[in-house]
């Protein structure tokens, strides 16, 4: 949408940012030399294998990683301000008002023994002046606009009261209570049926185009960041792998990764079987299996898994384009889109 | 009553007129400010509504519907980690849990749930070798020697490295964790396995993996599931039959092909017309239009009349009962219960 706005103006800009694990002597890079920039209202997916580093990407962005986990970096500029040696004071005057994490898990902004409503309360408090009833009225109004009916009942709640779905909407709106500059949203939906679903991206877009906030958007699923995202990076072991606009890169995936990623959809299966019900469907899966950290291979990650891979593929790739805004590590990209 | 018993053989599983109501679980303090009328009383909510559901020896029953209609809540019932507020489940036929304990606990071993929440239920002191291995140790289904070999082959199962066994839950991803899930209910061979949202937190590659696996499984050991996914594409993908929920009770229930091919009830309608494809590109997302139904206070007759574009004044006025409306389809809606 505004992909337009030059990097001075990004609400984040981070170039070679890692993160690594030390173990046995050697560092284990979860992360591995990643460069992002989000501007305001721009939506960023982020997509790749389970264990690939999204996550840790996420709590890199949020000063979140702890020991033993170590981060660095060549730039990271975040609301304007430079981060690489930024203490915690720094990181929790950001935190919350201009910059939320939305987590995989719900129940890491969740504390499961206090109620809904002290649980939002605190959270508009630690940054505004507003009286309890104020507070309790936004607080009912950020639970409707996450699709939970009868919000006011639902306050009351302690979060195991809730079903699975509704504490991840309830982390969510806790999220959108401060209008941020940036929302780090990891797989936020997963759980969430497709009204629902609907419900919180029709949310998400109404904040980005009213208030400008960017949005970094981590999932799974295809489906979603075709319809939510404006530019897409695929992460596989620890690197971006391919980058660019959304259309291209679902529509012209150019790493053999991606490629293998859109087969795997289910709704993207052949399987338009009526009713042979019993007989064994497969899916068609990436052979082999993900590299555990500290097991990567040489060179290109995907190399073992990959049928494109020669001996080239035992050097590390660089990232190139293949068209205008569209980038691959890949020595034999699937497409050469020319520009 | 649903298409299993038809057959003639004996379903695994069944749940009859199962219900469950969550009442306000206030502390004293909550309870006795509400009835001063300090505080809202919290309500009770219905989460499960006398649902019937029988599943047959090598079925996968798929149950979809919205966030809080109560799908957990049944599976929870089904596994028998939640007792009903009121009807039976019944485990080859037998009232499992009328039995003695002992012999309750042996039958129970094959009955295993993999749970939404996978954070919560892995404990964060064993390592994952151990987590897996633990139960399958206990009931002596493998023994000391073959613990190493036992836990690499269930980490590979479902895409993750054997070197991974040493360490702790904390130190995995989201969907890493998930597989161990998975892997440790496997462990203990069950029968029937609960499956609840699986697979939501794994990214398309290695999902297929695992639901290549669930269908090994099944066709290998006959293994029986009641698979609870948001995902209409996995649900299609995988199971036999589907049940609809709509706050708390069951709608519609039909063979995976018909209720795909036929929906009948105008929520299962609309909740098809609303999958999302990969095809459509950049969208704008529309909010839902009026009040969503609360389940503390679920609107009168069939649940799902305030948004029901056919509704008619009998909706609101009284519940439909679930009837066939094709041989082995079940619908409860009044367009077609005249
Ligand atoms: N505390 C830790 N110590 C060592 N390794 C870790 C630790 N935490 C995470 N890892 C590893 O770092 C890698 C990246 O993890 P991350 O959580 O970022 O993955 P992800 O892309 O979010 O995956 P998912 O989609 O499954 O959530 C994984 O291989 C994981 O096993
Ligand atoms: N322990 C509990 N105490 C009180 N209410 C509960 C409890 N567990 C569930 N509920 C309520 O029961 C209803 C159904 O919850 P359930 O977890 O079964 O839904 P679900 O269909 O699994 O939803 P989701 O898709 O969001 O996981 C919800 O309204 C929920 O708030
Ligand atoms: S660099 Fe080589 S191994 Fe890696 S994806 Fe491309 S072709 Fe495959
Ligand atoms: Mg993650
Ligand atoms: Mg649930």
């Amino acid at each position: 949408m505004n992909s337009v706005h030059n990097a001075a103006q990004a609400v984040l800009e981070v170039t070679g940012l890692s993160v690594g694990f030390a173990q046995r002597g050697t560092v284990l890079r979860a992360v591995d030399d990643i460069s992002l920039h989000i501007a305001p209202g721009e939506v960023l997916g982020l997509v790749g294998e389970s264990g690939s580093g999204k996550s840790m990407t996420a709590y890199s962005l949020l000063g979140l990683v702890e020991p033993p986990g170590q981060v660095s970096a060549d730039t990271f500029r975040l609301c304007g301000k430079e981060m690489r040696a930024a203490d915690e004071r720094a990181w929790r005057q950001l935190r919350g008002r201009r910059i939320a994490m939305i987590f995989q898990d719900p129940m890491m902004t969740l504390n499961p023994v206090l109620r809904i409503d002290t649980q939002m309360v605190e959270a508009i408090h630690a940054h505004r002046r507003v009286g309890r009833g104020a507070a309790l009225e936004m607080a009912a109004a950020a639970l409707q606009r996450v699709g939970i009916a009868d919000a006011p009942a639902r306050l009351h709640a302690y979060p195991h009261q809730l079903s699975g779905g509704m504490r991840q909407r309830v982390a969510i709106a806790i999220a959108l209570l401060n209008a941020p500059d940036l929302i780090v949203a990891d797989e936020p939906t997963t759980a969430l049926d497709v009204t629902i679903q609907a419900q919180i991206l029709a949310e998400m877009q109404a904040l980005c185009q009213a208030s400008g906030t960017a949005l970094l958007w981590i999932t799974h699923d295809l489906a979603v960041v075709a319809a939510l995202a404006d530019r897409v990076c695929v992460m596989y072991a620890g690197r971006i792998v391919e980058q660019g606009p959304v259309d291209q890169v679902l529509a012209q995936p150019a790493h053999p990764y991606t490629r293998g990623l859109l087969d795997s959809t289910p709704a993207a299966a052949p399987s338009q079987h009526a009713d042979n019900a019993g007989a064994t469907r497969r899916l068609s899966t990436i052979p082999g299996l993900p590299p555990a950290l500290g097991e990567r291979p040489e060179g290109c990650a995907f190399r073992p898994r990959c049928a494109r891979a020669s001996a080239a593929c035992l050097q590390v790739p660089a990232l190139v384009a293949v068209s205008p805004g569209h980038e691959v590590r890949c020595f034999h990209p699937l497409a050469r889109v020319s520009a | 009553m649903s298409v299993g018993s038809t057959t003639g053989t004996m379903p695994l599983l069944a749940l009859q007129g199962v219900s469950k109501q969550f009442g306000s679980a206030q502390g004293w303090l909550e309870r006795g400010a509400a009835r001063l009328g300090w505080l809202p009383p919290a309500g009770s909510v219905q989460a499960v509504d006398q649902v019937d559901l029988a599943i047959m020896p090598g079925e996968v029953v798929g149950l979809v519907g919205e966030s809080g209609c109560g799908k957990s809540t049944l599976g929870r019932i089904a596994v028998g980690l939640t007792p009903p507020s009121a009807g039976e489940r019944r485990w080859c036929g037998e009232a499992i849990d009328r039995l003695p304990a002992s012999e309750r606990r042996r039958l129970q071993l094959g009955i295993q749930m993999i749970f939404q929440d996978p954070y919560a239920s892995l404990n964060p002191r064993l390592t994952v070798g151990e987590l897996i291995a633990e139960a399958p140790r206990v009931h002596g289904l493998i023994g000391r020697r073959e613990q190493g070999e036992f836990v690499a082959r269930s980490l590979q199962g479902v895409g993750l490295d054997a070197t991974m066994a040493s360490r702790y839950p904390h130190q995995f991803s989201g969907g890493q964790r998930a597989r161990i899930g998975i892997a440790r209910a496997l462990a203990v061979r069950p029968a029937f396995l609960v499956c609840d949202e699986a697979v939501a937190a794994l990214d398309v590659s290695v999902q297929a993996q695992v639901l290549n696996l669930f269908a090994d499984l099944r066709e290998q050991l006959g293994l029986t599931y009641l698979f609870i996914s948001h995902d209409l594409a996995v649900v299609r993908h995988l199971a036999d039959r589907v049940a609809v929920m709509y706050l708390g009770r069951v709608v519609e229930m039909a063979r995976v092909g018909e209720l795909f091919g036929r929906p009948a009830h105008p929520y299962t309608q609309a909740l098809l017309a609303e999958a999302p494809t990969l095809k459509v590109g950049k969208r704008q997302f529309i909010p839902i239009q009026g009040e969503l139904p609360s389940p503390l206070a679920p609107p009168s007759g069939c649940h799902f009349h305030p948004r029901c574009p056919h509704a008619m004044p009998v909706c609101s006025k009284q519940a439909p009962a679930l009837r066939e409306v094709a041989p082995g389809h079940d619908s409860a809606c009044h367009l077609t219960s005249g």
